[in-house]
């Protein structure tokens, strides 16, 4: 079924490195072939993704406006950036409180309505498609929604809560809540981690749970030795994906603040942060803007790092069931 | 479903079993109406004001039904917003970014699937690594790249990239082409065909779902992409659907009319509603998918 990063890896190990000179005259015309087919992505990779990586590097010592050639400065960006820009910090923290909010809300929700839509329900592709559906819709107009469903005065969240008999929220104006309003907006997306999910529970053999019913397990027991294990897989996938999803944040932001990360840099992301200074600051601040970007890109690469590696440990493969 | 097969206590009778069945399943589709409600009722709301008279846009508690229905917000917000030039530009950016990721991402997948070269599986593992590149880190270099080419307010940047491979659709059509049976190509070959023949006459046609989801994905993204049109399009003429909806909705005095702005925000979802209610399958499929990329 699913090829996963570790089945990736273990199948180049166990494979001989081929060298282009020890090939057969029919082999090396096949190797032909093959590279010819991929020629699109070789070159695309070197212009789209290796090229801009390399240049975001170098870009990030230098003062760039891009009307002018780069000037190199050495490490005076990241200097600037450690002490010298409050926003930095204050982004960073903006950023891990989506991060961690975001993902427990779209791994926690996204699991329990996979185990609801896994019930036996009747009519489960309605259901599916009805969560689902949010998610296809393009983001500027859900920005354009959810600045109404958020509104203080009129809004559609704070009339729940009053018909609830709750306190109302002025969402958008107090900088300790308007993080939350944007928390509340991600539950949006949920419906693509549940499919991802309910995927995964359909997969798991029905004999499994024969077997820990004979042996006498309840509905708790049988959660926590069947489908959780059996499920590590597919929640170590959508922590990872969603982790680095969540931490490049910025659109729904940027539309529903006019690209001010507000009230008083509240909801200022981090990639909002970056964005300003390319694009916003006159004269552009390219380099000070690579300069973030690579850091980043090694944010992200740490905790993908921390979780690929700790990931040997929780997460269960069922031998054989992979290719 | 969880009260169901508590079977082993003592109150094994059958009543009780049959009772806490019952109650279950209340319980079950209980929430998910809930469920449902939270996840429609902003969709809902956009559709139903988007006919209101501004007044009522603004009343509290919110209302669900227009008082009157007004379909001239729908043309006071095409006067405002320039919907057929923005819409023909999205169709543009959109078939074109179709045509190319379909085209590139067969080609490519159909390299990694069939044949064998040195480097094949350490180059696919970069084609996995690239997905998880921020966007953040290309952001820069690539428009300064498109800035000294002179490609800043041309359809060029949101374009040309589709027919260089996308990471994640050549992974799906890949995996597709693995699963495509040896033998048929192998039968092909003996009767005298070419690589090219073979790929194209018997690979592409066989492919045909994968290449519906990549499709789909492909006019999902281009659809909704709302940051490329917003660094790379300045000219107004150039602006697409994305960038002349938020324009619309920020334009210095129109914060108030949010009758007119669902109007125009339901104009630019329906497309895409009709296309995912057409295609729910591939559209469930891709998100699948993605889920066993790892």
């Amino acid at each position: 079924m699913a090829t996963s990063f570790g089945s990736q890896f273990s199948a180049m190990r166990g494979r001989r490195r081929e060298r282009w000179r020890d090939l057969s005259p029919m082999r090396k015309r096949e190797a032909k072939m093959g590279l010819l087919f991929i020629s699109p992505w070789i070159v695309g990779v070197l212009l789209f993704s290796l090229f801009p990586f390399i240049a975001s590097f170098l870009l990030s010592f230098t003062k760039y406006n891009i009307v002018q050639p780069p000037e190199w400065i050495g490490l005076e960006h990241y200097n600037n950036i450690f002490t010298d820009d409050p926003l930095f910090l204050k982004s960073l923290r903006n950023t891990g409180v989506y991060v961690g909010g975001s993902v427990a809300i779209r791994i926690v929700l996204g699991f329990a309505l996979a185990l609801l839509l896994n019930a036996k329900v009747r009519f489960l592709g309605l259901w599916r498609t009805l969560f689902y559906l949010p998610s296809v819709v393009p983001i500027v107009a859900l920005s354009v929604i959810w600045l109404y469903v958020l509104n203080a005065r009129a809004g559609l969240l704070n009339s729940l809560l009053y018909a609830i008999g709750l306190p109302r929220f002025r969402w958008f104006a107090d900088p300790d809540i308007a993080m939350i309003g944007y928390l509340i907006m991600s539950t949006t997306w949920v419906g693509v981690t549940m499919v991802i999910f309910l995927a995964g529970l359909q997969g798991i053999p029905e004999e499994y749970y024969d077997a820990a019913k004979i042996d006498g397990a309840n509905v708790f027991q049988r959660m926590l030795r069947v489908t959780i294990p059996l499920m590590t897989p597919t929640i170590y996938l959508n922590i990872l994906i969603n982790i680095i999803n969540a931490f490049q944040v910025f659109t729904q932001i940027f539309i529903m603040t006019d690209g001010q990360g507000g009230p008083r840099d509240a909801t200022r992301t981090y990639v909002l942060h970056l964005f300003d200074h390319a694009f916003q600051y006159l004269p552009p601040q390219m380099g000070y803007s690579s300069a973030l970007a690579w850091i980043l890109f090694m944010i992200i690469f740490f905790f993908t790092a921390v979780i690929v590696t700790t990931s040997q440990r929780w997460v269960f493969y069922q031998g054989g069931e992979n290719d | 479903m969880a009260a169901a097969s508590g079977t082993q206590s003592i109150l094994n009778s059958d009543g009780f079993v049959r009772l806490t069945r019952l109650v279950g399943r209340v319980l079950l589709y209980g929430l998910l109406i809930v469920m449902s409600l939270w996840f429609l009722a902003p969709l809902f709301w956009m559709f139903m004001s988007s006919f209101m008279p501004l007044d009522q846009v603004g009343v509290f508690p919110v209302q669900w039904i227009p008082r009157v229905w007004m379909p001239e917000n729908f043309t006071e917000a095409l006067k405002f917003w320039n919907f057929g030039t923005t819409f023909r530009n999205t169709m543009l950016v959109t078939v074109l970014s179709i045509v190319g990721d379909i085209g590139s991402c067969a080609i490519v997948a159909y390299g990694f699937a069939r044949f064998r070269f040195p480097f094949r599986d350490t180059l696919f593992l970069i084609l996995l690594a690239t997905l998880m590149l921020p966007f953040a880190v290309r952001l820069i270099p690539v428009y300064a790249a498109y800035e000294a080419i002179g490609w800043i307010d041309t359809f060029y940047p949101l374009i040309v990239p589709a027919f260089f491979g996308n990471a994640f659709y050549i992974f799906i059509c890949r995996q597709f082409f693995l699963g495509i049976p040896q033998d048929l190509l192998d039968a092909a070959k003996i009767d005298g065909a070419s690589e090219v023949r073979i790929f194209t006459q018997v690979m592409i046609p066989l492919a045909k779902p994968a290449i519906v989801v990549i499709a789909i994905l492909s006019f999902q993204n281009s659809w909704n992409d709302f940051l490329g049109p917003l660094i790379y399009l300045k000219d107004p003429d150039l602006h697409t659907l994305a960038i002349g909806l938020y324009k619309f909705t920020s334009l210095p005095g129109q914060g108030g009319i949010y009758n007119q702005q669902m109007a125009a925000s339901t104009m630019m979802v329906l497309p895409v509603l009709i296309v995912f209610f057409l295609f729910q399958k591939q559209f469930i499929q891709g998100a699948n998918i993605s889920g066993l990329k790892g």
